[in-house]
């Protein structure tokens, strides 16, 4: 099996509404997969149960075939104990729309420190890639300086310089650009695209940037209401789409473009 | 006596009320940490001792709080000296007000930020003491530097068991030579003084701090 | 004997205990007593201050303000030392329970004042400029239009404040009033055992506390958050 993520038949809901039903959707070993939609569709909840942030009331998950939610064999499955989940988290990694810095700790630090203390890396070696990693993202100058002292930008870079130190097989991202002024979305997008081209990560971003879709993505997801409507190549779900709820929500962008 | 002897001569006193507010501050602060985590925890007998802590300290007051440590424990079989009974009494009352602020502070810390160290892997012993308690603590601050004067005047309470406080010293001052107006004078103005360093302190305390402050967007 | 009621060391712990009940509880009227009446003088204290510290004149505002932060940072303890001695020296010569009270209501007049200062500056400059364009002079304004609305936003603080009253209020039997916790070291003293007078005196003080934050919590309820309203 080539799939390094699936959502089996996953039920999540909140109070009594359904956010996800039945959802099923899986993503290749090195994949990097778009999802779009309005906000209530379901993208962000799917990376946030994949990042064990919020339960599930139904189906399951799978990383690598192995169960998020549960554990043991098939004859006697249990809920996930903390140390399970635990395990499991080290596989992904997330980026936050809020990007959610440490504010009380430096750039280098907020970079080395799960390193050191969820890895047990030793702090030199942790620091030395700590800095490759913040100059990849173009922050190698400001590595001593505190969040609020960064740009919305530069602290996002940094917020993905600290998820890439965990090694991390599956990278989420949460609407990334989404809380930044407009002026510096590109530079965190350009940083993402970088990481998409030179590699094996597997990804999975939610995002409103549809250029920065079609550029970056294998496969493009439309979620509405709590299902994969319509999935494919990027030309063919932007270009070409089939259902009448894609081109609705595509046209509604557009919309929003020219107004701003 | 004019007031330069009376100061002079409360000193000791004041050395005394000095010890006994920063000791019971500090740990006082230890068990509002203590017990304002725990009472947020999901093992229940944590959250069933914390909330009966709180409760019972913040309930009742403080001066039956010093003698039921002084003179009612004997009788159980453990027998506090003054200053320690002081000390204790202090401490933990300070420490039940402090709690609920400890608790409010924590609640206050952006939720962002316990999903960030979460996806990083972070245990959750590690989240509360790396992540979510030092943003916390500027938070805190004003809340604490107020709840610290008021264990510096909540100190004169311990003249009543014999403690040679500052008040201890004025009250005898007063038996010997009758000069009341000035001794208590002296002595009230000495406690301001004393408050006013206090809440200089913390609040120098309090700006190094600011710097763990959550981000605001 | 205390109070005129024999107690009963002899028996079991809850024989004393019940013994000494009514003494306990007449100790506690005292308390109470002393409570009402030194909150009801901070509260009119209090207002005396507040409007003192809020004169342009700053002859006046100035003291007021000292005198304020003075109560405020001062143990009450001690205050009422001086009360107790200092007011003989020149003739006036009260009973200690009066004393007491002037000394509670002195410390918490301090509180009460920065408590009316925030709830009257909470309440928006829009209020104030919108009676001046009504043309409302300065005490209708306070009367009709300030005052309604600071009042629902200051129960909660002063409620708590009278919670902690009732709390300080036993630092009166230390000038000689004879209330429950003086009471308490008494019976202590003549029969060695304080662990169930002190007990009891520790459970009747957080029962009349719940009690009291219960009743200021219900009056808060009643009082709409945007103020009393006025006909």
């Amino acid at each position: 099996m080539n799939a390094h993520v699936v959502f089996d038949k996953v039920v999540k809901r909140y109070d009594d509404i359904d956010i996800l039903r039945h959802f099923s959707f899986s993503v290749d070993k090195g994949e990097k997969v778009v999802l779009i939609g309005a906000s209530g569709s379901g993208k962000s909840t799917v990376l946030r149960i994949l990042m064990t942030l919020e339960k599930i009331q139904g189906g399951e998950v799978y990383i690598d075939d192995e169960r998020l939610w549960h554990e043991g064999t098939d004859g006697s499955l249990r809920p996930a104990s903390e140390a399970h989940l635990r395990k499991m988290r080290t596989k992904v990694g997330m980026v936050f729309q809020q990007f959610n810095l440490f504010p009380h700790m430096t750039a280098m630090r907020n970079v080395v420190e799960a390193p050191v203390r969820v890895l047990k890396m030793p702090r030199d070696e942790a620091e030395a890639r700590a800095r490759e990693l913040l100059e990849r993202v173009g922050l190698a100058e400001r590595m001593h300086a505190y969040p609020a002292q960064l740009s919305g930008g530069q602290q996002q870079r940094v917020a993905i310089a600290r998820a890439l130190a965990m090694r991390p097989e599956v990278m989420l991202f949460d609407e990334p650009t989404s809380a930044l002024d407009p002026e510096m979305v590109g530079e965190v997008l350009s940083v993402i695209r970088e990481l998409a081209e030179e590699g094996d990560l597997t990804m999975l971003i939610a995002t409103h940037e549809m250029r920065f879709a079609r550029d970056v993505s294998d496969r493009i997801c439309f979620l509405n209401l709590g299902q994969v409507l319509e999935e494919g190549p990027p030309e063919q779900v932007l270009g070409n789409p089939r259902e009448e709820r894609t081109q609705l929500f595509l046209r509604s962008l557009l919309e929003e473009d020219k107004q701003a | 006596m004019n007031a330069i002897d009376i100061f002079t001569n409360l000193l000791q006193g004041l050395q005394m009320t000095v010890e006994l507010t920063v000791l019971s501050s500090a740990i006082g602060a230890l068990l509002a940490f203590v017990f304002g985590v725990g009472k947020t925890s999901h093992i229940w007998p944590v959250r069933v001792i914390s909330i009966a802590y709180v409760e019972i300290f913040r309930g009742t007051s403080l001066i039956v709080q010093l003698f039921w440590l002084y003179y009612a424990l004997p009788l159980l079989g453990i027998s506090l000296n003054p200053f320690v009974a002081g000390t204790a009494a202090l401490a933990l009352n300070i420490g039940a007000y402090g709690s609920e602020v400890v608790r409010g502070a924590l609640l206050a810390v952006p939720k962002g930020q316990s999903e960030a160290s979460l996806a990083l892997g972070f245990n959750s012993m590690q989240r509360l003491i790396r992540i979510m308690l030092p943003q916390a603590v500027p938070e805190m601050m004003p809340t604490f530097t107020n709840l610290a004067i008021q264990n510096l005047k909540d100190s004169a309470i311990v003249s009543l068991i014999s403690l040679s406080d500052l008040t201890y010293y004025a009250n005898n001052l007063q038996n010997l030579t009758f000069q009341t107006v000035r001794i208590y004078t002296v002595t009230l103005f000495m406690y301001f003084v004393l408050a006013l360093a206090l809440s200089w302190a913390l609040g120098v305390l309090e700006r190094y701090l600011r710097r763990w402050k959550p981000l605001v967007r | 004997m205390l109070f005129g009621i024999h107690w009963d060391a002899s028996g079991t712990a809850i024989h004393f205990a019940l013994s000494i009940l009514p003494i306990l509880l007449i100790g506690l009227k005292v308390t109470v007593e002393a409570t009402i009446l030194g909150f009801i003088l901070a509260l009119l204290l209090g207002l005396i201050l507040a409007m003192l510290r809020s004169v342009r004149f700053k002859v006046v505002s100035w003291p007021a303000w000292f005198l304020i932060e003075f109560l405020r940072d001062t143990p009450l303890l001690v205050q009422l030392f001086f009360l107790f001695y200092v007011l003989p020296l020149y003739g006036i010569t009260l009973p200690a329970l009066l004393i007491g009270i002037l000394g509670l209501g002195g410390q918490y007049s301090a509180y009460c004042a920065e408590v009316y200062r925030g709830g009257i500056e909470a309440i928006g400059t829009g209020q104030w400029e919108a009676a001046r364009a009504l043309d409302l002079d300065r005490f209708t304004t306070y009367k009709d239009i300030i005052l309604p609305q600071a009042i629902p936003r200051i129960v909660p603080s002063l409620g708590t404040y009278l919670v902690s009253m009732i709390k300080d209020a036993p630092l009166l039997s230390a000038i000689s009033v004879l209330d429950m916790v003086a009471a308490s070291t008494i019976i202590g003293d003549q029969t060695y055992n304080y662990l169930v007078p002190l007990s009891m005196v520790g459970i009747l003080f957080l029962l009349t506390t719940l009690v009291v934050s219960f009743l200021v919590h219900k009056l808060d309820h009643k009082l709409p958050k945007t103020g009393i309203p006025m006909k």
